[in-house]
């Protein structure tokens, strides 16, 4: 056998090593695959090919494992269970960035899974190699690290405490100024799942001076990006009162507006969250807010966008009148009483309804003056309706419960009261008889209207328990009248299937208000 | 006084008579001397009537200054009156005002109270509870602020729809301007009409247009398609998997033929440097092989071959060169030098290459 045969046979060992590995990582791409793949034992053939000495094998089968373990946690599992991590994690440190890459990629597939996969890559020791890989010179392999990181981080408190101890915040504030978009999106991504979980972890990023940076990026064109500043600035600012106030000093506050119109669904959504979530701090904060014209451009968006992405802008609206009364009244002059009755009416989902509900009750509950520009955008028969629909959530009708108690105690529109006194159960209907027996005693033109519209009648057939509350109140109402027209009223309450009588009885009592009052 | 005069008349009588004359001029100087004393005896005469006219006159003065003198008096004792009268008014009138308010708040302290009250709590709540004309302000002040804010994000997204339809605007012409590059060939002809120029049509087609104001597209410009960057058996025809009637060959010849690696001639397969290559494989090949770096001598005359030894301090590794020593320059040049180079590629005969390697068995007779 001459030297070429022997080497032949190399050759083609490696040809075929080269082939397989290729063709599995192809395979793994597609979800159909991955039972057959895995039934044939996959794993166990990757794992030698992971130390194998042609880099290129090396980086493919890392390729087809991190294919393997993001499709789903049992494989991620048996990733874990074959002890391939710490290979890995040995030889981010040392190989080329192709395999750094690859490398990330499994950890990050890994990761993503639950939050015990990602304490498993936490303790084969990847962070440290994952942020020394973040001061790499490509920027692939920082956005992989980033990636990983990101995914490790997003689980829960204890991780991203573990990130952060690691040492890789300043490093990911350093990636935000990299150039490349894609470093800087999934950097600012990896940072908003840092800061999401607690206000220290916030402090954190705070204090490696990641606001600066990220405020910068608001007027970016890149949508995806704007995306994720927005939602990590929202992230840091929900904590407390000092971040919040810190992210408004970063002056966010104009260009945030501006993204209020972006043809982007989700730079919308996010940027109404960030708003929301420094508005509902402190009054003086939603102040500014509402200063800088926030209030409008918010109820505009919500004129714009239709479903889900409606949420935030509603809580919103919500947090800022439920400050005081001045910012309540805002919202009103802001006209953002009938853009959320449009909400009411047109949403379907239960829980957008309750939020509606409870921002409504929100804005109403301050004087009486709020709940008659709540009560004349029509919005008290709805939220009745909502109330008694059997169908609606328990959530739904508990907040519209709330909300119409909170504006039936404020409120003196007669004309909104009226038909409340036709449908409303009994729980309601003592603080509609309740409004009417403040209203009727002082205003004699609205008591000329509540016997001539049949409401007096309508008081008349209420069964109330005597002794209650409703009594007292039906009694300061028929207290109001003359003795005559009341008695006249119950009779006819009697007599109700008399029609004739009815009306002659309505007609004379009319003449008889004209000559009392 | 009448003397006087009528000397006067006289003279003036004379005078006006020949005033031409010497005589006259002469009597008219002597007229003017006799005036003085004529005065002077007029004053004498009237001296009584003269002191009379004096001393009324005197009279009427002193009346005058008299009277301004009084009158300034009078007036500085008014303003002194004024201000003793000012000072004795407010003094009763103060001493009557904390009389009536010492009876008011006597009989009735509620008015006053009430008064200090309403204008405190008026400025209390003004001021930290709430200011119904501020809130008034602030929210008129708010709907404007609110309207400029809409115009404004009005405004921008309109500015961001339009950019976006420029952008759009304009990969629709790069596209179409691609498209038109590549139906260059459709382009309607003197003779000809092309598919986008319907003869039935008023006018020609958007395309035919664009077309004609195009280059087509080069050859090597030409994007790549992806499928064609395939094997060239893509655009092959299909291989039937039985064989077909007639004189066809069998589809396993066939596919055999297609799939048969690339055999390239000897002069394709051999690479340029094959010779220094082989040099380089038989140096490192002697290399690895040999035992002893010696080199192999003779026995016989082993003295003549033997090469001199230095000294381990001797040794240096700049040894003595013939040239300067031996020689200073290359003798018999022309000697040496053949009349052509010489030849490292030979021509080789293509006819023993291909020889059993066509496809055609007429091929075979070659």
């Amino acid at each position: 056998m001459s030297q070429r045969q022997v080497l032949q046979v190399f050759e083609q060992y490696q040809k075929s090593r080269m082939q397989f590995v290729q063709t599995v990582a192809e395979l793994a791409s597609r979800p159909q695959n991955i039972e057959t793949l895995q039934n044939a034992g996959v794993m166990s053939l990757l794992r030698p090919l992971l130390l194998d000495v042609v880099p290129t094998i090396q980086q493919t089968a890392a390729l087809a494992l991190g294919r393997l373990a993001s499709y789903n946690d049992d494989l991620a599992e048996a990733v874990v269970k074959g002890e391939i991590l710490p290979q890995l994690v040995y030889s981010l440190a040392e190989q080329n960035r192709f395999y750094k890459k690859a490398a990330a990629f499994v950890l990050r597939a890994v990761a993503k899974h639950s939050p015990q996969l990602a304490q498993a890559v936490v303790d084969c020791g990847a962070l440290d190699a994952l942020v020394v890989s973040l001061e790499d010179f490509d920027p692939g392999v920082k956005e992989a690290a980033a990636w990983a990181l990101d995914y490790i981080a997003c689980h829960n408190g204890e991780l991203s405490q573990a990130v952060v101890d690691a040492g890789a915040v300043p490093l990911l504030v350093l990636c935000i100024q990299e150039p490349e978009l894609a470093v800087k999106r999934i950097a600012a991504s990896a940072l908003n799942d840092i800061a999401k979980h607690s206000p220290e972890l916030a402090q954190t990023v705070v204090d490696a001076g990641a606001i600066a940076h990220l405020a910068q990026m608001i007027l970016n064109p890149d949508a995806k990006l704007k995306r994720q500043v927005f939602s990590a600035l929202s992230q840091i600012s929900k904590h407390s009162v000092d971040l919040a106030e810190m992210v408004v000093e970063a002056e966010v506050f104009p260009a945030v507006l501006t993204s209020l119109k972006d043809p982007d669904e989700h730079v919308r959504k996010n940027a109404t969250t960030l708003i929301r979530e420094i508005a509902k701090h402190t009054p003086e904060l939603s102040q500014m807010i509402v200063n800088a014209g926030g209030v409008a451009a918010v109820i505009d968006y919500l004129g714009d966008s239709r479903g889900n992405v409606r949420l935030s802008g509603i809580m919103m609206l919500g947090y800022v009148a439920a400050h005081s009364e001045n910012l309540a009244m805002a919202v009103i002059v802001s006209k953002g009483v009938p853009q959320l009755a449009i909400c009411l009416a047109e949403e379907t989902e239960d829980h957008i309804r309750s939020a509606t509900a409870w921002a409504l009750g929100q804005i109403g509950r301050h004087s009486p003056e709020h709940a008659r520009a709540v009560a004349m955008a029509n919005v008290l028969p709805r939220l009745l309706a909502f109330y008694m629909d059997a169908q609606s959530s328990d959530d739904l009708q508990a907040k519209a419960k709330k909300a119409l108690k909170s504006i039936l105690q404020k409120c003196t529109y007669v004309p909104a009261l009226e038909p409340l006194l036709h449908e409303a159960p009994s729980n309601i209907l003592k603080h509609v008889i309740c409004q009417f027996s403040k209203v009727l005693l002082h205003d004699s033109k609205a008591r000329r209207l509540f016997v001539t519209s049949g409401g007096l009648k309508k008081v008349q057939e209420i069964k109330a328990e005597p002794g209650s509350l409703l009594q007292e109140y039906i009694n300061s109402i028929n207290n109001c009248f003359p003795e005559e027209i009341v008695r006249c009223r119950a009779v006819c309450v009697l007599l109700r299937r008399k029609p004739s009588y009815h009306v002659s009885c309505g007609t004379g009592t009319v003449k008889l208000l004209g000559k009392q009052f | 006084m009448y003397n006087l005069a009528a000397n006067f008349r006289l003279a003036a009588c004379r005078h006006h008579g020949n005033a031409r004359t010497r005589s006259d001029m002469a009597r008219l100087e002597w007229l003017q001397r006799q005036i003085e004393g004529i005065k002077e005896e007029h004053v004498i005469e009237n001296r009584y009537v003269i002191a009379l006219v004096e001393h009324s006159a005197a009279v009427r003065l002193q009346s005058w200054f008299r009277g301004c003198q009084v009158r300034a008096r009078l007036r500085l004792l008014h303003r002194k009156a004024t201000i003793i009268q000012k000072v004795w008014r407010g003094f009763r009138a103060r001493n009557q005002f904390r009389q009536m308010v010492k009876v008011s708040l006597l009989f009735r302290p509620n008015k006053i109270f009430l008064l200090i009250q309403r204008r405190w709590r008026g400025y209390y709540v003004r001021k930290y509870i709430h200011n119904y004309y501020a809130l008034k302000r602030y929210l008129e002040g708010l709907t404007i602020k609110n309207e400029q804010v809409r115009k404004d994000l009005e405004e921008f997204a309109e500015l961001q729809r339009r950019e976006m339809e420029r952008l759009a605007r304009e990969r629709e012409g790069q596209r179409k301007c691609l498209q038109a590059q590549r139906l260059h060939f459709l382009l309607s002809t003197e003779q000809c009409p092309g598919v986008f120029n319907s003869p039935y049509r008023d006018f020609p087609h958007e395309m035919e247009l664009r077309l004609r104001s195009i280059k087509p597209l080069l050859a090597k410009n030409a994007p790549l398609r992806r499928d064609s960057g395939g094997s060239p058996a893509c655009s092959l025809p299909p291989v039937p998997s039985k064989k077909p009637q007639g004189p066809f060959r069998d589809p396993a010849e066939v596919l055999q033929q297609r799939y048969r690696p690339l055999e390239p001639t000897l002069r394709v397969a051999t690479s340029i440097t094959a010779l220094e290559e082989a040099r380089e494989e038989l140096r490192r090949e002697e290399w690895r092989s040999r035992v002893i770096d010696d080199i192999f001598q003779p026995f016989s005359n082993a003295h003549k071959n033997r090469k001199y030894e230095r000294t381990l301090h001797g040794t240096s590794s700049y040894e003595q060169v013939d040239y300067g020593t031996k020689y200073f320059r290359e003798e018999n040049k022309e000697k040496r030098q053949g009349e052509k180079p010489f030849k490292t590629v030979f021509t080789t005969d293509h006819v023993f290459d291909k020889f059993g390697q066509f496809y055609s068995s007429a091929g075979k007779i070659v």
